[in-house]
Order: C-alpha cells, then structure tokens, then sequence
C-alpha cells in the first residue's frame, strides 16, 4: 500500500472509515515468520486459539497456514503448539 | 446600536463573553487568579441563564481530557485555566491541539512554582508556545473579552482547526474593575453561528476513530498539516479581523503599533504592560524623544511579516519579556523576533529586557531607563548587556 502525502490524509489522526485496520500490514513489523512442517500438524488449533493477532487461517476445521500481512511474528504459535510442528524462522535481511 | 457599558474585572468579562458564547460544554477546575471566570460561569449554569453542560471536575488534566472527549464528541466547548493548572494539563494540551478540537481557553497569566506564587508572569502560556494552539495576548479587560468571542470564530474556522489560549495578565487584569463594552446578546450569538463539528462520535451513521496509533509512517504527516494550519491561520485572521471588526465596530489587529512609524527607539511588549508602556511612550514624545511601541496582539500564529515592517529602519529595540526560558540569551519573544529579523535590511540593534516576574510592578521609571539605554544604544551603537534584568534587586 501506497503511503499517502499530508494533504490527502484526514487531519488531527482521525481514521473517517470503520473497519479498515486488516489494510494496515502490521507483518511489515516481522522478524520471524512462522513456517509449519505439514506432517507433524494434528490441526488440534491450539495456535488459532492462542493467536493475539487472528494471523492463523483455518478451513474446514483444519489450520490451513497464517496471514502473513498481519502475523507479527510473535511465536505465541509455536510456543503452544503441543506436537512443535511450527519454527520461527528469521525473515531474509533486506526482503 | 450601542453597546452596554458595564463595570467588570477580566475574569467577570471572560465569564459574559462565555454566558453569550454559550458553549455546549465547560469542564474545568478552579485556580487562582482563574477562579473567579468559573465561579461566575457557574453561577450563570446555575440561575438557568445559559444552558451549558458544566463538569466540575477533580484536577485541570481531567479538565482537559473532559474537554476532549467532549470536543471530539462535537461539542463547542470551553475551559480556563492558571499556571500549575496549565501545567498539570501538559499532556492533554499538546492532545486537544494534535486532534485538532478547536477548543477555547482563557488563560489567566500566572507565575508557575517554585517557590509558589500566584502573581502575574507569562511562564505558564509561554512554555505552551510550542504545543499548537494559537496564542492572544490581551491588555484590558475589554480585549479579554472581544477576543474571547473573536477566538470561537477562529478556533472554527474549517482551514484552521486549532485550539487558542486567550491571555489575560492575573491579578493587573483579571481582578482589576474596567468599564466594559459589552455587544448584544443576539449579535455576538449571531456572530459566531451554531457550531457545525467536523467529525463528532456521536454522528453514528458517519463512524469515525480519534486517537489511533501513528507511527513512523504518518506521524509526520499529521504534524506538517498541523504547521499548515498554522500557517492557514496567518492568513485566514486578518479577513476574520475585517469582519470582526465590522460587525462590532471594533478595531482589532494581530499587532498594535503606538507612535511608532517614526520613531527611533522602541519597545516591544505584551499584554497589560504596554499601558505603563504608552504612558512613557507619551512623555518621551513631550520631551522630543522620538520612542515608540509595539504590542503583538497574536503570539501563535507567530506575525513575523508585519513586526519586520513594523521594526524596520528602527535604530535600537527593546524586547520586553515576561518570562524567562534559561537558555542563557534571553526570553521567549526576545528570541523569535530577533529571528525573525536575522538577515533583514535595515533591521535595528536588538536586545532584551527580562522584567515582572512573579508580578513584580514595572514602574514609568523602569521603563524610561529602558528607553535611556536605547537612546545610549542608537547614538553610539555599541550594547552593553544583550540581557537585562528590570526591576530585580542587583
């Protein structure tokens, strides 16, 4: 996303819409990204319970990976998992 | 039609200028030599004569966080404060100026502690001078109360958007009796018009957020606009002025010159001391001494245009401040004039005079032996002290 000059934001910080904070990728803060080894997954979605930032997608009651625009790179996900099937992994330097 | 001559203090004048404003909201906390303008505001709320929200409050912070939510409610609100009260809203004034609420505050100029002092200096609004609200420096009583209407019209206006201290020197003014000027109820609630808020909370079909985090990517932005704005307000005040002026048949300007078009030597003061700095002016002219003076009515947005042609082809000049900021060469309005006419053609020797602290009296001799000095200045050129302190005991 394009960051917009002074003259076309709202003044004063005021957000004039509702509901647009997922347009802001908070996984631009990351310095570790979560990566899950597929065999080792019992999807027991511990992780999408634990998750402070709603970053763990699951589908048909299955955990189906994360939304790296919004993960932060926390590991609370791989602190919890019971199996150990997630490893933080540090994000390439300068990506 | 004639306007109704009363006898008020400055508090009493700010407290009628706020019965005809009638704003929707005033939280505050009473301080010295504050206190009056809320205990008269209140006596109003209590007899049923204005229908304002009041929010008595436990401290100023809370007054101006109330103030806040208020504002940003879409409320026209009001508050007023002294000195430690100013200080203690620290956090909050830099808030409401950030959030753009354009709210108004008289503020009576007092001394800030230690050791405590209720008297008048300007070190309380003169630290604010850097928080983004706009800044009037009164004389009398009757400027208290014109620019306290005049500030609503401002503080609104959709270009500008930025809270304004309305100063008033304690005690000199706020507890000294004037015959006021005071308009028609009908005219001044005219004047400044129902209030149309930009973004209130309470517009439920038009949601919006106040106070979200700002981080390295806007933050910036946000505090170019609010330069804008200022900026925005040097320009857009002079047309208020005009209008104002008209309305009331009134005479305001952002600065007010006093003999001095062809005067040699000059001083330049705010607030209730150019009274004392008129007189002297006056008796110097008797004796052929060609003095002048300058008063910046408007602080923020800081005038520097018309004071460097106001100042220009002066010999010497004599920035009288009252306050001190310890950086070792001078006071506040010291510094941003001499700055202001840094490079300038034509631009007079400069220096500064630190004066009535803690509400020391400036006398007429006080203010002859400035002029004296300056007189010494333009025949010889040469300065002696680039600092003087008036009026303490050496």
């Amino acid at each position: 996303m394009e960051n917009k000059s002074w003259k076309e934001i709202p003044i004063g910080g005021l957000i004039d819409k509702g509901g647009n904070a997922k347009e802001y990728n908070t996984g631009d803060w990351r310095t570790f990204k979560p990566v899950k080894d597929e065999k080792k997954c019992i999807n027991c979605m511990i992780c999408w319970v634990y998750c402070p930032d709603s970053s763990i997608l699951a589908k048909d009651g299955k955990m189906v990976g994360f939304d790296l625009d919004h993960c932060k790179g926390c590991g609370i996900c791989a602190s919890v998992c019971p199996v150990k099937c997630i490893d933080m992994v540090q994000e390439e330097k300068g990506k | 039609m004639a306007h109704k001559t009363i006898a008020f203090t400055g508090d009493q004048a700010t407290a009628e200028a706020m019965r005809q404003i009638e704003p929707d909201v005033v939280a505050a906390y009473p301080i010295t030599p504050q206190t009056e303008i809320v205990m008269t505001f209140a006596q109003f709320v209590a007899d049923g004569k204005v229908k304002t929200e009041l929010i008595p409050v436990e401290s100023e912070h809370s007054a101006m966080s109330a103030c806040v939510g208020a504002g940003a409610a879409g409320a026209r609100t009001m508050t007023a404060t002294s000195a430690n009260g100013l200080a203690l809203m620290w956090e909050i004034v830099y808030i409401t100026s950030s959030t753009r609420l354009p709210i108004v505050m008289p503020v009576v100029n007092r001394a800030l502690s230690a050791p405590i002092n209720i008297h008048c200096d300007h070190s309380d609004t003169m630290g604010a001078r850097d928080s983004g609200w706009l800044q009037i420096y009164c004389e009398n009583a009757q400027e208290v109360y014109e620019n306290t209407i005049l500030a609503i019209k401002i503080a609104e206006h959709k270009d500008i958007l930025l809270p304004i201290m309305v100063c008033q020197d304690g005690f000199i003014t706020s507890h000294a009796v004037e015959n006021i000027e005071i308009f028609d109820d009908k005219k001044v609630k005219d004047y400044i018009g129902e209030y149309k808020p930009r973004a209130p909370l309470l517009d439920v079909d038009k949601p919006v957020t106040y106070g979200p985090l700002d981080l390295q990517d806007y933050y910036f932005e946000h505090k170019r606009q609010q330069s804008e704005a200022v900026k925005n307000a040097l320009e857009i005040i002079p047309k208020i002025l005009v209008d104002f002026n008209k309305t009331f048949n009134r005479k305001c300007d952002f600065i007010e010159e006093y003999k001095l078009n062809d005067a040699e030597i000059a001083i330049v003061v705010l607030s209730s001391t150019a009274g004392a700095g008129k007189v002297t002016v006056d008796k110097l002219r008797e004796k052929g001494i060609k003095a002048g003076l300058l008063r910046p009515q408007f602080f923020r947005p800081f005038p520097a245009d018309r004071i460097i042609k106001a100042l220009k082809g002066k010999k010497a000049v004599t920035v009288l401040d009252r306050a001190e900021s310890f950086s070792g060469h001078g006071g506040p309005l010291f510094n941003e004039i001499r700055s202001a006419l840094y490079g300038q053609e034509n631009g007079p020797i400069i220096k500064n005079a630190i004066y009535g602290l803690g509400g020391r009296d400036i006398f007429i001799k006080d203010i002859e032996g400035i002029f004296k000095d300056l007189e010494d200045i333009a025949k010889s050129g040469k300065v002696k002290n680039w600092v003087d302190y008036v009026g303490v005991r050496d």
